[in-house]
């Protein structure tokens, strides 16, 4: 069973307590339908396991079949400079059905009181695209081959990812 | 069903269409490493994932100097069209006439159901396989292998 190369650590964007009883990771593109049916899933999951569980997102953008996935990883980092990576990441996934829109990126930026200047010269510059790349690095090494990939404490996710298979996996680490 | 070929053993040579007018064979690319992906068919999903993340992942095989070959049993118009459709940047290989010789003499075809195993090579600059993988046909076998191989290589 394929584990978890790269140790969650304080550069990823974390949900919850460190010290929770489980740590989610998922590694996710953000135009992935599959990662979009995902999205509320996970949600309910954190509603489910509450204190006992934290959640780490990862990217992993399949960028040369979905091109909007690559930009919008970099927005939701940029918004993560400005300490508002969840947000972000949580309207990207909300209007998934939207990324080929143009204005969209900066609708968003908008909404969360973030420049769209400043936006732009960050994709421009590729500033946050290191970030992004090593995610997926990491994510390779670690055996992701497709997204949503989920590590429960580390170990890789083999099963589906509706909302009973996780709830019984996370239940498993739990005991 | 006979065993995929392993390591140490020379890699048969091979000539396919890469498109519809283009051919590809495994002697042309000697002095490099190659990594040859049989995978059942163009279109379906977990070949899909497969050669999206291979794709993907297409830049750090090339700073191993290596080469990524697709390879499965559809023809060459029908590689041409998956190709595009997903914007894939390696050459696909059409073992279609006579089908499936080449997966054959690499231990990777399905007689029954008449495509290629999902299997994985990787062959050293002479033409050695040094690595490979045989993974259940439903099960994407990821890249993790690959790069560990293409890293053993310059060891």
């Amino acid at each position: 069973m394929s584990k978890l190369s790269v140790p969650v650590g304080d550069k990823d964007h974390r949900q919850g307590d460190p010290g929770a009883a489980c740590t989610l990771v998922e590694y996710g593109d953000y135009q992935c339908p599959s990662c979009g049916q995902a999205y509320p899933i996970v949600k309910r999951l954190q509603k489910h396991f509450g204190k006992q569980m934290s959640f780490v997102f990862r990217n992993f953008p399949l960028s040369q079949m979905h091109p909007y996935a690559e930009p919008a990883a970099e927005t939701a980092e940029f918004a993560g400079a400005h300490k508002k990576f969840w947000e972000m990441h949580d309207l990207l996934y909300e209007n998934q059905n939207r990324l080929d829109e143009d204005s969209l990126l900066d609708t968003l930026a908008e909404e969360l009181h973030l420049v769209p200047a400043q936006l732009h010269k960050a994709l421009e510059t590729k500033e946050f695209q290191p970030r992004v790349k090593a995610d997926f690095k990491g994510g390779v090494r670690s055996g992701v081959n497709g997204t949503p990939t989920f590590f429960i404490d580390g170990q890789r996710h083999e099963g589906s990812y509706d909302f009973e298979s996780l709830v019984e996996a996370i239940d498993s680490v739990l005991e | 069903m006979t065993a995929i070929l392993s390591a140490g053993t020379k890699a048969p040579d091979f000539s396919l269409p890469v498109g519809p007018d283009r051919k590809i064979s495994l002697s042309e690319l000697k002095g490099k490493p190659v990594i040859l992906a049989f995978y059942p068919a163009d279109w379906s999903p977990v070949c899909g994932d497969q050669m999206a993340l291979y794709n993907e992942i297409l830049p750090d095989f090339k700073e191993h100097g290596a080469e990524l070959v697709g390879i499965s049993v559809d023809g060459a118009w029908c590689h041409a069209a998956y190709a595009k459709d997903h914007n894939l940047h390696f050459p696909l290989a059409a073992d279609f006439e006579p089908k499936g010789a080449v997966s054959r003499a690499y231990g990777a075809y399905r007689d029954v159901e008449g495509f290629s195993e999902r299997a994985l090579f990787v062959i050293d600059k002479d033409g050695v396989i040094t690595w490979s993988h045989l993974s259940p046909i439903l099960v994407n076998p990821g890249a993790d292998g690959i790069l560990q191989a293409l890293e053993a290589l310059n060891k």
